[in-house]
């Protein structure tokens, strides 16, 4: 089912069946094109298939956004090894919640493009990472996968192609550091979500050391209208280098909060405006995330004229990242979100890297002494040193994650830390309490 | 240990859907699915799916340690999960938490002496479109207010 109404400025591509009765069933989605990109790519060369990725710029929609073709072509399809189409589903980075939609309203897609995947790089086995809070996606999915192999969708020689592939799903746990790939790969083999240093790169040496494509849910599910209606078809609904749609959740102070599919370009106020129906309550933007609180936060006056794309959002010195849109009213206590960002980071950092465990824990510990009141001028420049001492110096990017929405807050909001200071009350809301995980 | 058909049915699909020797990979689905039917994860647990798997005891306990759904000790019949993370809170997900502690009486991973409601502050859950959200056992509820909360616990105690 859908959480929220659509918007009439959404392009609808990967969402295009959704609201449709039955949509997430193997009848509705052959009804409505279901297939055909797999029908389409079972008479191409694994090159072809690349290639039209590759037109497409279809770039990575989990948050790095590295470009997919790219990513298939570094598979070495000669090796003797089994290879692994791995989908992340663990979706975690907060205010992001498209996998789930993406999922639920459609599963078929997404295992069309798992299989899709699988010729293009000659693999012949799939899993599903699914975080374990979505218990009810992984009955979806099951239950999708069950008709797909009932139906010769899935299992040996599919529609007579000769190519047989097997897919499972795999529930996860709780840990939102198994979204990162390598971590995911442990934690598929039965171990602690902890990262994996690279080089080999998935590619080469991912899950049970075979190589492996590994992608985000919603990379997966562009694909069957990638080879459905081709390429250049799907980047010419973007911009140069940012191809297609985005699925994008709206959350925060707004008037309509949900999720939407935007084409890739999409102005930044329009999405407020139009989509969102505005700020709540008639209030002011503060700040901005664009794509889940691992991005550095911008403010209002840095968003003006700002698209929704991967170079828009990398010239502002932010990323796109998943698509999770933060947004914070003139209301809004800065330090407050910082704190409750970092206490996130410090609960999810996994221990193995020092600069993270560490950096985490006493940025929390400062932050919460700041928002109670009791932080020095010091310790607003702390903030920012600790921040930086953990860029770059970890395993996985989860220390980047902490460090950057935090540097960035210091940066910008210098003046809420100030107001902060000498015991005074948090100006934005009175006797504010957070309690600590 | 014995289990439901259902569960060993379960274990018998994800011990075969890992390539050969990698086994272990069923490990911590296993762990999950068997905790949701004893409500816990005992000793014997450990050691059952140590056995089922091919590693120790010591290296199941090892991995469950850092999942923060497996639990050792026994939750509510409801567990009552509340997001504060920036998208609730932004929508006063902190406020909901605290109206839960004061309804329920008790605090972040703790247990009604009932044994019938159990508290949790969690981080991100998926739904921040919709927030505030809470989790009851695996049931997403959105856009949470602290009446619409009450209703809710109000209707589960009458369930019991």
């Amino acid at each position: 089912m859908l959480y929220n109404e659509p918007s009439p400025l959404e392009t609808k591509v990967l969402s295009r069946r959704f609201g449709i009765p039955n949509s997430a069933s193997l009848n509705t989605y052959l009804a409505f094109d279901g297939y055909q990109g797999f029908q389409k790519a079972a008479r191409m060369k694994p090159d072809e298939i690349i290639a039209e990725v590759k037109a497409s710029n279809l770039r990575g929609r989990g948050g790095a956004g590295f470009p997919t073709g790219m990513k298939w072509s570094f598979v070495p399809r000669t090796s003797p090894k089994p290879k692994y189409i791995v989908v992340n589903a663990d979706e975690s980075e907060p205010g992001t919640c498209k996998d789930r939609v993406l999922i639920e309203n459609d599963p078929h897609q997404l295992i069309e493009g798992v299989l899709i995947a699988g010729l293009a790089v000659d693999s012949h086995t799939g899993y599903i990472y699914i975080r374990g809070e979505y218990r009810y996606l992984i009955e979806v999915m099951d239950k999708a996968i069950a008709e797909a192999y009932a139906n010769g969708w899935l299992g040996k020689n599919i529609q007579g192609t000769g190519f047989d592939f097997d897919l499972y799903t795999h529930s996860g746990a709780g840990a939102y550091e198994c979204g990162e790939e390598s971590a995911l790969l442990e934690s598929l083999e039965g171990k602690r979500g902890i990262p994996r240093i690279r080089p080999p790169f998935p590619a080469v040496a991912g899950a049970f050391q075979c190589p492996t494509v590994l992608n985000n849910v919603e990379t997966f599910c562009a694909v069957p209208a990638i080879l459905r209606d081709g390429g250049a078809a799907f980047a010419a609904l973007g911009i140069p280098k940012s191809g297609g749609t985005k699925m994008t959740c709206l959350t925060g102070h707004i008037n309509k909060p949900g999720v939407y599919e935007l084409k890739l370009g999409f102005p930044v106020k329009q999405m407020i405006e139009e989509v969102g129906g505005g700020i709540r309550n008639g209030k002011k933007m503060k700040a901005f995330i664009p794509g889940g609180s691992s991005c550095p936060v911008l403010t209002a006056a840095e968003v003006e004229g700002a698209t929704m794309d991967y170079d828009s959002m990398a010239q502002r010195k932010s990323m796109l990242g998943s698509g999770g849109v933060i947004v914070m009213d003139e209301d809004t206590c800065m330090v407050k979100a910082a704190l409750r960002i970092m206490r996130f980071y410090a609960h999810e950092s996994c221990g193995w890297c020092i600069p993270c465990r560490e950096g985490t824990t006493w940025l929390k510990k400062i932050l919460q002494r700041f928002h109670d009141g009791q932080g020095t001028r010091n310790d607003i420049n702390l903030i920012g040193d600790i921040s930086k001492n953990m860029l770059g110096r970890t395993f996985c990017p989860l220390g980047d994650a902490a460090a950057m929405p935090t540097i960035s807050i210091v940066e910008k909001f210098r003046h809420e830390f100030e107001d902060h200071l000498n015991g005074k009350p948090c100006p934005y809301e009175h006797a504010s309490h957070m309690v600590t995980v | 240990m014995t289990f439901s058909p259902q569960l060993e049915a379960r274990f018998a699909k994800l011990l075969t859907s890992y390539p050969p020797g990698r086994q272990r990979s069923a490990m911590i689905p296993m762990l999950l699915y068997a905790q949701d039917e004893l409500g816990r994860i005992p000793d014997e647990l450990v050691a059952e799916v140590a056995r089922r798997v091919g590693v120790t005891p010591l290296q199941v306990d090892e991995v469950l340690s850092y999942y923060s759904m497996l639990h050792r000790k026994a939750l509510g019949k409801y567990h009552v999960q509340i997001c504060t993370n920036i998208s609730c809170l932004l929508r006063d997900g902190d406020k909901l938490w605290e109206h839960a502690c004061k309804k329920l009486g008790i605090g972040h991973k703790e247990v009604t002496a009932d044994g019938q409601f159990s508290l949790e502050e969690v981080e991100c859950i998926g739904a921040c479109s919709w927030a505030p959200a809470v989790q009851v056992n695996y049931d997403f509820h959105h856009f949470v207010t602290p009446e619409k909360l009450d209703g809710l616990l109000d209707s589960l105690r009458k369930k019991q």
